[in-house]
């Protein structure tokens, strides 16, 4: 049985690293906008889905012109990156300009709401505005990069099962842990970084500090939503097709990777999200192997919250989060 | 004409005299009409429009019960769309009562829950399980189905349930707090569904994915109750029994903790108030409303299945709270029903209309923008709308007045005095927060 | 204070609207045009997930209702079509069950898309007589329950699922299957009488998984297809599901046979799985709608209507709504020309033996399954939709 699960194990670790990487970027704008308005952004798993819709009609137009056969295909993932994360992070801070700003002093539980109303709103929007221009809204994007590639992990680790994966794989994991270190270099090294860090910590004082905070806090959805738009990008290239409503999902799933990690932390949430992306995986190859046919691969969420739980009752705070200490 | 407007304004009689003009009205309309959605909601509305009016507690309990039960079945009865309207106000019945199960937990309590539907579903699969011939491909013993009359049973027994899986849930939940409580819930939620969608091996418990189908249907006096109008009482009476008991709750010593505990835990800790049981009553009694409307929603479906039980379900019942009112009972009563009739009949309605209007020419409107499909779209645009507008939900809690003077007079006793002191506290509390 | 006018406002507005309410519902007409109202409607998901198949059953019942208009009129009926939303949700298909109930001018229903939300909706149809015909339940509790209500076009996966597994285990010599479904209803219910009956056909079920409607990812599911090397996959799902699964089986390099059942038979599947779709097969009871002329002409007017290509359900609809507009025709002509009740349709339906629809022959049995709902089944050589049939198999 043991032996199963190592034979198979290069290729569950390779899907599920391209799985976690987008679990870990989502996860990240969760993260963000968590730090510094302590409000879970429900609404971040559709400005996702939506970054995939949008990522999906600038391909489809440019084939439609013909421009896919000349141009090489590392430049149309650059513009096509690019636009549609401007176009999410603007779509973001309109939405926190909207919903959540009039909000700001308003109960959490009320921001959650409109956090929801959004996120239908979205889902539709993108739903009809797809209805009509193409007469279903399950779209398929066109291919930029194809391929496959071997790991003959057999010819170093004799009877072990060698691991295949798409070049789209690379690119995934390649833009992937660009923006996320690049994330980090912008947090942690730049002026912006530190307003945002400021602000998180404590709002009324980064006031004081002459730090515009209504700025910052678009800023931060700005970027926030502009990697979620990305990690749509990066979606539709690894998996093809998409419809109005794996926001939902994807951004449930990257939220219990946030929450994993230690909510309000960067790296928490990009570890995270390769955990739980692994941890997927695995459960869907082996869980039928491990426990006789008992529990298949359907039980695979169950695999997940569970030790999601496990983690959270020994380690309330999450795996990287910080123990808070509460101020009587 | 100034002086006619005030003394209507503010003549309390003249304000008696319009609402049982409007209730007559309105009945009437239901009861001519062959379906007047219209009237139907109207009608209803005139719980609302009494509660606001100036009259005893009792007194607007008897009317209140009056028309419920009474007049507005009577009136809707002609019609031939009664059991439709009856089967909206069933369903208005059981969000309302689970509504108020998931007050207590984050209303009183202030524990984020988004896993509710979970003990709704477990409430619907006690008597779906029992109640069909299922339940012998795991128990050797006994004759399933059981009969009809277990039903009145099983309210009890699904409400013992649900309260286990509350307190089940609960105990990993107390080292977790707010978002990481939420998350927790989610998961257990989810759990729950993917669990019963899966028990059909290695042991038939919940026939899967398959769902439970042709539940025995309630019975009583030998009479089998199927109709939306028989369960409308079944409904009724257990609302108004949840009601009863969530306002005796609030002002009760547990109710006083739960507020205590969701303004300040530490403070709460400190004044002797024992965290660990005061959340785990919290969730037991959240839950139990919820699985015994499970066990009336498996009766009157006549099917269990796990696609009643998702996420947006318990969603949907948040948004109940957070829209009437958050800790606000009838608030929350009137979020619920707003939701569900709205959900259910008014877009639906809606929908129809302009679909009429759009096929005998009047306006046409291409197919992606049909209306039957933008129901999440307007349900968003009015959350949105409902947030912005009028934060505080549509019925804001509000603490329990007391007569200062009376206070002073000794005419209360010492129990009581206590109780404004932590009012006070919550409010300043309260004040600060917002 | 502010309550105090806030109350009088709302009770004087209520009050005016009650006033209203009670005018104009009381003048409401029950004739349009002087002619007698027959109403038709379909419930199906219109929003949510499964809104493709859903909006498919719905324009294909509209499509039908449309064209028998102008037959009605003569007759002097005037024929409508209600579509309601029933989100996939039993709920909601309940509620709208219901208020298809109290509107005493429907008097058939075309529906639902899951049997989930068909099982108890069909509970209250039978309370008040309205006839369901269903173009896509195929789960084997719709009709064995003995409603008079409920007939269906399409095959029980009962009859689907051996079917296909007699072609994989004859035909194509699958030894080794392994066995996906996607949790729903349709999915398990096909996947498990598949399995049942390729068991007793001799070959071998190498694995049975279960995926999430609505992820794209499978790569977990199908390593474990890799490592059990079966010689066949087969999947109880929707295409949504089964496109994607075909797509990532063969970008892993898997490269045996796929099959599954009529829930693939969809455009959107050989969209979704591109050039992975050659070596796919597909159980349906539909026959090649495009090869005859009257299906021809359905799939240019469908097209030419709503731009939009036929799904599998669209000509099932169509042919369901034929069903029951037939069997109102009959019922008229019976009654010299009055007004049918529901009861009529429920039992002229039933008595149907050979309507010759464009998807299908339809007959009913005593229990409301269609007697002819003959299986086909279709191979992709080419990634375009639709397959070819390369078999047939009756009851």
């Amino acid at each position: 049985m043991l032996a199963q699960v190592l034979q198979t194990l290069p290729q569950v670790l390779i899907d599920g690293l391209s799985l976690g990487a987008v679990y870990a970027v989502i996860a990240i704008g969760y993260t963000m906008v968590y730090g510094i308005l302590e409000l879970i952004n429900f609404a971040h798993g559709e400005i996702f889905m939506t970054g995939a819709f949008i990522g999906t009609a600038i391909l489809l137009t440019f084939t439609g012109f013909g421009l896919l056969s000349f141009m090489p295909a590392i430049l149309v993932l650059v513009i096509v990156l690019l636009v549609t994360s401007i176009l999410t992070g603007l779509l973001g801070m309109g939405i926190e300009r909207i919903a959540y700003r009039p909000l700001r002093n308003a109960p959490k539980l009320i921001t959650l709401i409109t956090a929801i109303g959004v996120s239908f709103l979205l889902q539709d929007i993108v739903r009809f505005i797809t209805e009509l221009k193409q007469g279903n809204y399950i779209v398929t994007a066109p291919e930029i990069f194809s391929g496959q590639m071997k790991v003959k992990v057999s010819s170093i680790l004799p009877g072990i099962h060698d691991a295949s994966f798409k070049i789209t794989f690379l690119i995934v994991i390649a833009v992937a842990f660009f923006m996320m270190f690049g994330l980090n270099l912008f947090v942690n090294r730049t002026k912006y970084g530190m307003a945002i860090r400021a602000v998180a910590q404590d709002r009324e004082t980064a006031a004081l500090m002459s730090i515009n905070v209504n700025k910052v806090i678009s800023i931060t959805f700005f970027v926030g939503s502009a990697l979620g738009g990305a990690t749509g990008v990066l979606f539709t290239m690894q998996y093809g097709t998409i419809d109005p409503y794996i926001g939902f999902i994807l951004g449930i799933k990257a939220f219990t990777a946030a929450v994993l990690g230690g909510i309000g932390n960067i790296r928490g949430a990009m570890a995270g999200g390769m955990i739980i992306g692994m941890l997927e995986m695995f459960a869907a190859a082996n869980l039928s192997g491990l426990t006789g046919g008992i529990f298949g691969a359907e039980y695979k969420d169950v695999f997940a919250f569970i030790i999601l739980i496990v983690v959270l009752i020994f380690k309330p705070e999450g795996l990287f989060g910080k123990a808070i200490v509460e101020k009587v | 004409m100034k002086i006619l407007l005030n003394s209507l304004l503010y003549h309390k009689k003249a304000h008696i005299l319009f609402f049982l003009t409007y209730v007559l009205v309105t009945s009437a309309g239901l009861y001519f009409a062959e379906t007047s959605v219209l009237s139907f909601l109207l009608m209803l509305f005139s719980i609302f429009i009494l509660y606001f009016l100036k009259l005893k507690d009792k007194v607007k309990w008897i009317i209140g019960i009056g028309i419920l039960g009474g007049l507005l079945p009577l009136a809707a009865s002609h019609g031939a769309a009664y059991q439709s309207y009856m089967e909206v106000a069933v369903f208005v019945g059981i969000y309302v009562a689970m509504a108020l199960g998931l007050n207590i937990v984050v209303g009183f309590a202030g524990l984020l829950d988004l896993g509710f539907v979970a003990f709704f579903a477990v409430g619907a699969y006690t008597y779906g399980i029992f109640a069909t011939a299922q339940a012998s491909h795991f128990i050797p013993f006994g004759k399933f189905p059981l009969s009809g009359e277990s039903f009145w049973v099983f309210l009890f027994i699904g409400c013992f349930v649900a309260a286990l899986f509350g307190v089940l849930l609960g105990i990993p939940v107390l080292r977790v707090k707010g978002d990481y409580l939420a998350i927790v819930t989610l998961g257990f939620g989810e759990i729950i569904r993917i669990v019963f969608n899966n028990l059909d091996k290695p042991v038939n418990i919940t026939n899967g994915a398959m769902g439970i189908s042709s539940i025995t249907p309630p019975k009583i006096f030998g009479i089998s109750l199927i109709y939306p109008n028989q369960f409308y009482y079944i409904v009724l009476v257990i609302v108004l029994s949840v009601i009863f008991i969530v306002r005796n709750l609030e002002q009760s010593k547990i109710g006083r903790a739960w507020k205590a505990v969701r303004e300040n835990e530490i403070a709460a800790q400190a004044m002797g108030i024992p965290l660990v049981k005061t959340k785990l009553t919290a969730f037991a009694i959240g839950a139990s409303f919820s699985g015994m409307m499970g066990v009336v929603f498996a009766a009157k479906q006549t099917f269990v299945d796990p696609t009643s039980f998702t996420l947006l379900e318990s969603t949907n019942i948040l948004v109940m709270v957070l829209l009437g009112g958050i800790g606000s009972i009838p608030g929350v009563i009137l979020g619920a029903a707003i939701v569900t009739i709205l959900n259910l009949q008014v877009l639906t309605e809606l929908t129809n209309w302009l679909n009429g209007l759009s096929t005998s020419g009047i306006f046409s409107i291409p197919d992606a923008l049909s209306p039957v499909k933008m129901q999440r779209f307007i349900f968003g645009a009015l959350l949105i709308l409902f947030a912005l507008f009028r934060s505080k939900g549509l019925l804001p809690a509000k603490n329990r007045k007391y007569d200062a003077e009376k206070l002073t007079a000794g005419e209360v006793s010492n129990n009581r005095i206590v109780v404004v002191a932590n009012e006070k506290m919550e409010s300043l509390n309260g004040g600060q927060e917002a | 204070m502010f309550h105090k006018k806030l109350s009088t406002l709302v009770i004087c507005s209520a009050f005016t609207l009650g006033i209203i309410s009670g005018c104009s519902s009381a003048a409401t007409s029950s004739a349009s045009g002087g002619k007698t109202v027959i109403k038709i409607a379909s419930q199906s998901p219109l929003s949510g997930g499964s809104a493709t198949q859903g909006e498919a059953i719905k324009l294909g019942a509209q499509l039908a209702i449309e064209e028998k208009k102008g037959q009605f009129a003569k007759k002097g009926f005037d024929l409508e079509f209600v579509p309601y939303d029933d989100q996939a949700d039993p709920k909601k298909g309940v509620a709208n069950a219901q208020l298809i109930a109290s509107d005493n001018k429907i008097l058939a229903i075309v529906g639902h898309l899951n049997s989930g939300v068909a099982i108890p909706s069909s509970e209250i149809y039978e309370k008040y007589g309205i006839a369901m015909v269903s173009p896509a339940n195929t789960a084997t509790a719709v009709t064995d329950r003995g409603l008079k209500v409920t007939d269906r076009l399409v095959a029980r996966d009962d009859f689907q699922g051996p079917a296909g597994a007699q072609f994989a285990v004859k035909t194509l010599k699958a030894k080794k299957i392994f066995i996906i479904q996607d949790k729903t209803a349709y999915g398990t219910g096909l996947a498990d009488a598949f399995r049942e009956a390729a068991e007793s056909m001799g070959a071998q079920i190498v694995g049975y998984e279960g995926i999430t409607v609505g992820e794209k990812d499978f790569n977990g599911v199908l390593n474990e297809v890799a490592d059990k090397k079966p010689d066949m996959i087969y999947f109880g799902g929707l295409y949504a599901e089964g496109g994607l699964l075909l797509k990532q089986a063969h970008d892993k390099g898997i490269d045996i046979p796929f099959m599954g059942g009529d829930g693939l038979d969809s455009s959107s599947f050989v969209e979704i799985a591109g050039d992975a779709v050659k070596n796919a097969y597909l159980t349906s009871v539909a026959g090649d709608v495009t090869k005859t002329a009257e299906g021809k002409k359905f799939s240019e007017e469908y097209k030419s209507k709503f731009n939009k290509n036929i799904e599998g359900y669209s000509a099932y609809a169509y042919d369901s709504t034929g069903v029951i507009l037939k069997a109102i025709e009959t019922v008229i002509d019976k009654n010299n020309g009055k007004l049918p009740t529901r009861d009529q349709v429920r039992d002229a339906i039933r008595e149907i033996s050979d309507y010759q629809g464009i998807a299908t022959k339809v007959g009913f049995d005593s229990k409301g399954d269609n007697k002819y709902a003959n299986i086909y089944i279709y191979k992709f050589t080419k990634a375009v939709y639709p397959a070819t049939v390369v078999g047939e198999i009756s009851k």
